[in-house]
């Protein structure tokens, strides 16, 4: 696919913002921000993660826990994929019993990467509560879920394609749409 | 992620490329034996059934735990309680147990060879949990997964292999895998214990002396020597051995200063590694069981967690 056909949605800079507001959001609805830890679901959403601890540190001067889950293994289509996908490691070096997570993902679609993610997350503790950040809300749940903190609601069809490109994994931050092809 | 197979049954003909992936998993899965609760439901529903025609008690346990921290539901089968000990043939049994529809079969055989043919019988996925002399893959692999905490595992790590080479899968499925991967391997035994056909592999050097093997070596493989062949006069006496093929301090201070100390157990203590040794902190012998668990889990996902076409 030539990249005139990408339908780009948000630039380096609108990331960016959207990631400052969805801080200042966590932080405001959560009066106790010492008990809030962080985890992104691998790859981007770790990556966005950490530039929201980054993003809550500087302004409310809080630094907060920061774990990686790898949610493979939790997956509901394992029987059916053709092919392996690759298990990375999950890293969560702190107890969730009691405390409020902050799941972050970069894109929320069907919700089954969700599910998976708090099935996992109950695995580790009991957390007190677990809320939901996703810079792209797409729609199209399969699941009842639904995210906390939505950076921007893409409304795309099953046939498009949105991806979220971030600066640790890609170079460069930015959000498109696509004709699947 | 680059492992296809349908079964694993040895390292001789896994690429270097493969033999890296399933490095490279096992890494992800050591965090699991450090939760609180260890069990992920990737392979749910999913039956393990572990054939052991040979005596075995770490490798048939780590499977186990294995297969149940990844929700599968694991049935062990010894030969002592099996139906083989009623007459049954062995593919009769296999034909039997096929007939219950198990998802993956961990087989143990004192015949080369024996868990290939099962393979090529049954729909299951096999993985050789040793067949005779021939290989022991996952052994192997863990090995590979303990020298790589230390060491980077690759052209100019050089690894002494001492003892019972000649009766060792371990130290075939071993020395398959690290040649692969460009590891210079030198073994060294008595020579009624050196197998003949390993001669011409490259990257394998063959050592008469212990102590020529261990100068300057990065990771020292001391291999169980098997008492109950004794009768057969392999070497003169268990104390001869330990006295010019076991690992002590003295032999050790000759491989690397950083060097690490491994054995596939069960050891025997004071015949092919001392006390010192093996309880020193050198030794990643412990390491090298956990890690057992680790890959076993991923090699068990790998085959299993696959959809049937």
């Amino acid at each position: 696919m030539s990249p005139n056909e990408e339908n780009s949605v948000c630039s380096a800079r609108d990331v960016e913002q959207i990631l400052k507001r969805i801080a200042f959001e966590i932080v405001e609805r959560n009066s106790a921000v010492e008990k809030l830890v962080l985890v992104g679901i691998l790859t981007r959403g770790v990556s966005l993660a950490r530039r929201l601890k980054r993003i809550i540190n500087e302004t409310a001067d809080r630094d907060l826990p920061l774990g990686s889950l790898d949610i493979t293994l939790y997956r509901d289509d394992l029987a059916c994929a053709t092919h392996h996908p690759v298990v990375r490691k999950t890293e969560i070096p702190f107890s969730l019993d009691g405390v409020t997570v902050i799941l972050v993902d970069d894109v929320l679609y069907t919700g089954r990467t969700v599910r998976a993610a708090m099935d996992s997350l109950i695995d580790f503790g009991r957390p007190q509560s677990i809320q939901l950040a996703v810079l792209v809300d797409r729609g199209c749940r399969e699941l009842p879920i639904a995210a906390d903190f939505v950076g921007v609601s893409v409304p795309a069809s099953p046939q498009d394609r949105v991806m979220v490109r971030v600066e640790e994994s890609d170079g460069f931050d930015k959000i498109t749409v696509m004709p699947r092809d | 992620m680059v492992f296809e197979r349908k079964d694993l049954l040895g390292t001789r003909d896994l690429s270097a490329i493969e033999i890296r992936s399933l490095l490279e998993s096992a890494e992800s899965f050591k965090e699991i034996a450090e939760r609180p609760l260890k069990k992920v439901p990737a392979l749910r529903g999913k039956t393990v059934v572990n054939l052991f025609f040979e005596p075995s008690t770490r490798t048939r346990t780590s499977f186990e735990i294995a297969a149940k921290r990844l929700s599968a539901d694991a049935v062990n089968m010894s030969a002592s309680t099996s139906s083989l000990v009623k007459g049954e043939s062995l593919l009769d049994t296999v034909d039997n147990i096929q007939a219950m529809a198990p998802d993956i079969l961990v087989v143990r055989h004192r015949f080369v060879g024996a868990a290939h043919m099962i393979a090529e019988r049954v729909g299951a996925r096999v993985v050789n949990a040793g067949d005779g002399a021939n290989e022991h893959p996952t052994q192997a692999l863990l090995d590979l997964v303990t020298m790589s905490e230390h060491k980077r595992v690759g052209p100019g790590l050089t690894v002494a292999i001492i003892g019972d080479i000649a009766h060792s899968r371990v130290a075939r499925s071993n020395i398959w895998a690290l040649t692969t991967l460009g590891v210079t391997v030198r073994i060294c035994a008595p020579p009624t214990m050196l197998p003949r056909e390993l001669d011409k592999i490259p990257g394998l050097i063959v050592c008469e002396r212990p102590e020529e093997a261990l100068d300057g070596v990065d990771v020292v493989m001391m291999l169980r020597i098997q008492l109950e062949r004794q009768d057969r006069l392999l070497f003169p006496s268990i104390r001869d051995y330990a006295r010019v093929f076991g690992l002590n301090r003295q032999r050790l201070d000759l491989a690397a200063e950083d060097a690490i100390v491994m054995h596939p157990g069960p050891m025997n203590r004071g015949v092919e590694i001392t006390s010192e040794v093996a309880d020193g902190s050198r030794a990643v012998i412990l390491n090298q069981v956990s890690n057992g668990v680790a890959l076993r889990m991923a090699v068990l996902f790998l085959l299993g967690g696959q959809g049937h076409e």
